[in-house]
């Protein structure tokens, strides 16, 4: 416990001391589920992130969710809620940490953990059923994370 | 502040929980050649009340052409595989000189093989899936090669078993000697697997009835398999299907007929026990 907050500390010290340093995926730090810190200290882009969500090979987020904001991408699912009016309802805090691992804010939850690299029972080489590699990473990367968090912020009613 | 997060995130799962309810299965019935009234949903056994009111088969979740298909045996494409299988059946092969049907009769008199597989093989001690089956007597009855576990011959063979079954009720065992290999198969259903970490029930249990992107979620039951899918034209074995769920949950998967899959099987099936045998069935 105590080495993983040293880490953490760590981590957002070299962030700062160089400036575009990322706060690698173990080392993220929740609060009630929330992230404040920026995982990159760069700021997120809104455009890139709605093209993250709404991409099959990206975040896909809408295999579970349906963005009215999207309405031009085919096949939104159901299985989570829809994420019109997200940025009322979280702050960009909240929307960081759901958005890298839900599991911390939702117990359980379905949704899949998007900045994690460790705790995986099987992990894979992506789709191909083969097991991991080591070019194994994150779904999302920093800034992927950055830019979605943007975009959701961006949802109001 | 907490509270309210505790009250929205409640909120959210009321949401999803009351989409689960009004899961929305076709309400028809499957009629076989305008003859055979197959069971598509019925009363969940026993062993899954707990999680299920009813088990449904996962023909009322696709669409009405697809339907259609299967209803007719003209229109449904797996049925030329079972032709093949019908010859296959009465040809002789290996070094005994044997056909299935020379210890067998006619493939008609299997109708009550399908329903109660997999189960336990007493001289093997272990649970065998028809596959395995199938290959102990090629190999040991017929003295004639083994067919690859899920290769072009062998799930013929388990769709010509399975059509003559068809109408029959789903009824394996999962007590006595099967009981360690249904308790390992029930752990696997559960388990969240790969980078995704989504376990069978996350989708067949939990979501049924939902869209996941383009998919409309069944419960993923094994009643009608061998499957004759759209999108790869071909007959489907049950195991190429565990692997390919598996694998799009970014995991690493099993192999065809590996004792994990077989487990999963057993444990599979018993949850459709109730539902009719429907294989060769139409999926996309
Ligand atoms: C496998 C399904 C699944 C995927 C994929 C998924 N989510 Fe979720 N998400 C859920 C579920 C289910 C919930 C509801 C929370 C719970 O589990 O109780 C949720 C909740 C949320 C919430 C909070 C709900 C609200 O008020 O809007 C946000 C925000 C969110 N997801 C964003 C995303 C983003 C962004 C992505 C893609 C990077 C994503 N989700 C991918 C299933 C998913
Ligand atoms: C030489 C005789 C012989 C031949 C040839 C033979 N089998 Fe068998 N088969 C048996 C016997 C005996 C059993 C029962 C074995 C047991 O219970 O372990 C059996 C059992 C089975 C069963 C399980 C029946 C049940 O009620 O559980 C299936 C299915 C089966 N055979 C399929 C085939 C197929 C398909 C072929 C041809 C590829 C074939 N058999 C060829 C002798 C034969
Ligand atoms: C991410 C969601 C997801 C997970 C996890 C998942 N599946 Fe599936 N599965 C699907 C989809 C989508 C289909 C195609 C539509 C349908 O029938 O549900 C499907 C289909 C099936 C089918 C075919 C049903 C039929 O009637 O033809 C079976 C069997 C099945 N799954 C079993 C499993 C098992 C066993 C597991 C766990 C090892 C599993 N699935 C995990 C999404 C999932």
């Amino acid at each position: 416990m105590r080495i993983s907050i040293l880490t953490t500390i760590a981590a957002a010290v070299s962030a700062t001391a160089l400036g575009a340093a990322e706060i690698a995926p173990t080392a993220v730090s929740f609060e009630d589920g929330a992230v404040s810190q920026s995982l990159t200290g760069v700021a997120g882009d809104p455009a890139n992130g709605s093209e993250i969500v709404g991409d099959k090979k990206q975040g896909n987020c809408v295999a579970c969710h349906q963005v009215s904001d999207l309405a031009d991408v085919p096949f939104q699912g159901e299985i989570g809620p829809a994420l019109d009016g997200a940025g009322d309802r979280w702050s960009e805090a909240e929307l960081r940490g759901i958005v890298a691992n839900a599991k911390i804010m939702f117990e359980d939850s379905m949704m899949p953990s998007f900045y994690k690299t460790e705790g995986f029972i099987r992990p894979g080489n992506a789709y191909t059923g083969k097991a991991a590699d080591d070019t194994f990473g994150p779904l999302l990367s920093a800034q992927q994370i950055e830019d979605v968090v943007a975009y959701l912020s961006t949802l109001k009613e | 502040m907490t509270n309210l997060r505790g009250a929205l995130s409640a909120l959210i799962i009321a949401g999803t929980m009351a989409s689960v309810a009004v899961a929305d299965p076709v309400d028809d019935s499957l009629i076989i050649n305008g003859e055979t009234t197959l069971v598509t949903r019925t009363k969940a056994p026993a062993h899954v009340s707990d999680a299920l009111d009813e088990v449904m088969s996962g023909w009322l979740f696709r669409g009405t052409e697809t339907r259609a298909m299967q209803a007719d045996d003209f229109d449904n494409p797996g049925m030329i595989f079972v032709e093949q299988a019908e010859d296959v059946w009465n040809t002789a092969d290996g070094s005994e000189g044997k056909s299935c049907a020379d210890c067998h009769g006619a493939s008609s008199d299997m109708s009550e093989v399908r329903p109660t597989f997999p189960k336990w093989n007493d001289a093997a001690e272990e649970v065998f899936t028809l596959e395995m089956q199938v290959n102990d007597c090629r190999e040991n009855r017929m003295g004639a090669e083994k067919w690859k576990y899920n290769g072009g011959e062998m799930v013929n063979m388990t769709a010509l078993l399975a059509s003559v079954s068809r109408g029959n009720t789903v009824n394996v065992a999962i007590d006595g000697p099967a009981q360690a290999t249904w308790e390992q198969g029930k752990e696997l259903y559960y388990t969240r697997t790969g980078q995704l970490e989504l376990s069978c029930a996350n989708c067949h249990e939990d979501s049924y009835g939902l869209m996941i992107r383009a998919d409309h979620l069944s419960q993923g039951q094994i009643n009608g398999f061998p499957t004759y899918r759209l999108k790869n034209t071909k007959l489907n074995s049950i195991h190429d299907r565990f692997k390919g769920c598996i694998r799009d949950t970014r995991a690493e998967t099993y192999s065809p007929g590996s004792p994990e899959f077989v487990a999963l099987e057993l444990y599979v099936a018993s949850r459709g026990n109730g539902l009719s045998v429907e294989g060769p069935s139409v999926r996309n």
